[in-house]
């Protein structure tokens, strides 16, 4: 099970008696870029969602960095991890979101600093100067005292960026992270991940950005009703999908 | 006037300004002219009205007899306001558990404190002793008893309008605690989660700053109308600003004047109490720019009605 950064087996996920997710198998080697790719109501964010439990799967296993996810086997019975644990995991395990979800009611730079002195137990002063550096790192140490209400979609996707970043994790979820945003403000972000994957964090990012997932993903996983239906580098599959139901996406979306 | 030049500002066209007279409002100016004459004759009526004996609302004002009620009133408030807000989060968060059997006694403690009247719990309270004769530390169901009181003797007028007065506030501050945690995006909860916060965490960093947002409005409201329900307690020999009013007026027959005395003091403190909710609300609303200006604030809170008793 080592090796793999993230490992997904047979994932399946249902809410009431819809089958989202029908067996989803995904590795992705440290230092990869997994692009997730498919249309609305494919199962992709989803999917994304149980990597960090925030979604509860009904059958399959999913590891992170050696760990199986949400659960733990014991003499072949399988228990569900402890609060403690769990948060353990989830803390290696950054998440961008569609919609930012910033803490509100926090300036820039506090929700920067929350995980690393709540989940972290890192002092102000210390938490202080990691979230200056990585504000500055995504390029919003000027804005650092303002809420997000005060700055622009991308800057709030920037800052939320930062956010997970201070976790220090191992790998890096994207769900989404430019469909909520004006089109000027998409390549900001777009930038900000190059740069991160160019540093080598493991990401598997969920996205309709075609341009970024040639030109930055390792790997292309497109998945339609609740399935991979292909996969392969990002040139292979954007150049010349092997399946219809690829193409007929690809020739709408290119 | 023929049409300016488009490059020309208000600078270099002053005539460009906007200064026109308006076409009449006769409605307006006699609305406005009935409404100052009514005010002027109401006013003029109570000046001079020697029945209202100004001199005795002055003479009473700050009698120490009345001083005291007030403080009762203030004691009541608060304390009621206080284990009404500890109850209400916790019969919220009930609310909100998704163990069954919590539901439930949450539901029926809203449904039973939040269906009958005040005035009617008040009194249930008080004569509390006509079922529990005593009240005592031990095993339940017959068991040993470590120690026993007479329920008369610690259900004072005033204990007893501590118990009405904060169970019930305990069941409507349940519902504002649950809409402000509802109001919260359930992305920031997710948010947190990610971060690997616990359950606390969540709670305390993330949701509960948010919901107060939506929360503190309208326990401020309550509070100022808590203000006002204490003298339900009356009924009760709650020895509020209203009991010792009245035992005063029957005394002297000065009823009026009596209440007008004991009136002055629950505008002021309502009206402090609004202040105070400014300010509150200002810390809360950090982050979101949004603001009630002070005087409107001040107003509103006094003519905001109780849904209760």
């Amino acid at each position: 099970m080592t090796s793999s950064m993230v490992r997904a087996l047979g994932v399946r996920k249902s809410f009431g008696d819809l089958e989202v997710l029908r067996g989803i198998d995904l590795d992705v080697a440290p230092g990869q870029v997994v692009c997730v790719v498919g249309p609305s109501g494919s199962g992709k964010s989803t999917f994304l969602r149980c990597l960090n439990h925030l979604e509860t799967l009904q059958a399959g296993r999913i590891w992170v960095d050696g760990d199986l996810v949400g659960y733990e086997e014991r003499n072949g019975q399988l228990h569900v991890l402890p609060e403690k644990r769990l948060r353990a995991q989830r803390a290696k395990i950054g998440m961008v979101f569609q919609r930012f979800h910033l803490f509100p009611h926090k300036t820039a730079l506090d929700n920067v600093m929350e995980g690393p002195s709540a989940v972290r137990g890192m002092s102000g002063a210390d938490a202080r100067e990691l979230a200056g550096d990585l504000l500055d790192r995504v390029g919003m140490s000027d804005r650092s005292h303002h809420y997000p209400a005060q700055l622009s979609g991308g800057q709030q996707q920037r800052v939320a960026i930062a956010r997970a970043l201070a976790m220090s994790p191992k790998v890096m979820l994207f769900d989404e992270p430019t469909s909520a945003l004006d089109p000027e403000l998409v390549g900001e972000v777009l930038g900000v991940m190059k740069d991160l994957a160019a540093d080598g964090m493991t990401m598997v990012v969920v996205t309709h950005e075609m341009g970024f997932a040639r030109e930055v993903g390792h790997d292309f996983v497109f998945m339609d009703d609740g399935v991979v239906v292909e996969r392969g580098t990002p040139a292979d599959v954007l150049g010349a999908p092997q399946h219809e139901r690829t193409a007929a996406f690809l020739s709408k979306v290119l | 006037m023929a049409q300016p030049d488009i490059a020309s500002t208000v600078e270099d066209r002053p005539d460009l300004t906007i200064d026109a007279t308006h076409p009449p409002r006769p409605g307006r100016w006699i609305g406005a002219g009935l409404t100052a004459f009514a005010l002027f004759w109401l006013g003029w009526t109570i000046a001079v009205n020697p029945n209202l004996h100004w001199d005795v609302v002055v003479d009473y004002q700050f009698y120490p007899v009345i001083l005291e009620g007030l403080w009762v009133t203030i004691q009541l408030t608060v304390i009621s306001m206080v284990v009404g807000v500890a109850l209400g989060i916790t019969a919220a968060l009930m609310q909100l558990s998704e163990s069954r059997v919590m539901r439930f006694a949450a539901a029926a403690y809203l449904w039973f404190f939040r269906g009958t009247p005040l005035l009617v719990q008040l009194i249930f309270w008080f004569n509390i002793a006509l079922i529990f004769t005593e009240l005592s530390i031990g095993v339940p169901f017959g068991g040993p008893k470590l120690a026993t009181w007479e329920t008369n003797a610690i259900v004072t007028g005033f204990v007893a309008a501590l118990l009405g007065l904060s169970i019930n506030e305990g069941a409507y501050m349940s519902e504002i605690v649950r809409a402000g945690l509802q109001s919260v995006d359930p992305g920031q909860r997710e948010a947190a989660q990610s971060l690997g916060m616990s359950r606390v965490q969540v709670m305390r960093r993330v949701v509960l700053p948010q919901a107060m947002r939506v929360i503190i409005p309208p326990t401020g409201n309550q509070f100022i109308s808590m203000l006002k329900t204490t003298s339900l307690v009356s009924v009760i020999a709650g020895a509020d600003l209203l009991t010792v009013t009245q035992r005063l007026y029957l005394e002297n027959f000065e009823v009026i004047a009596l209440l007008i005395v004991a009136s002055i003091w629950y505008l002021v403190m309502t009206t402090l109490a609004s202040i105070g909710q400014h300010f509150v609300e200002k810390h809360y609303g950090r982050g979101y720019g949004t603001s009630v200006p002070l005087r409107s604030r001040i107003t509103r809170n006094l003519t905001i009605d109780r849904r209760k008793s």
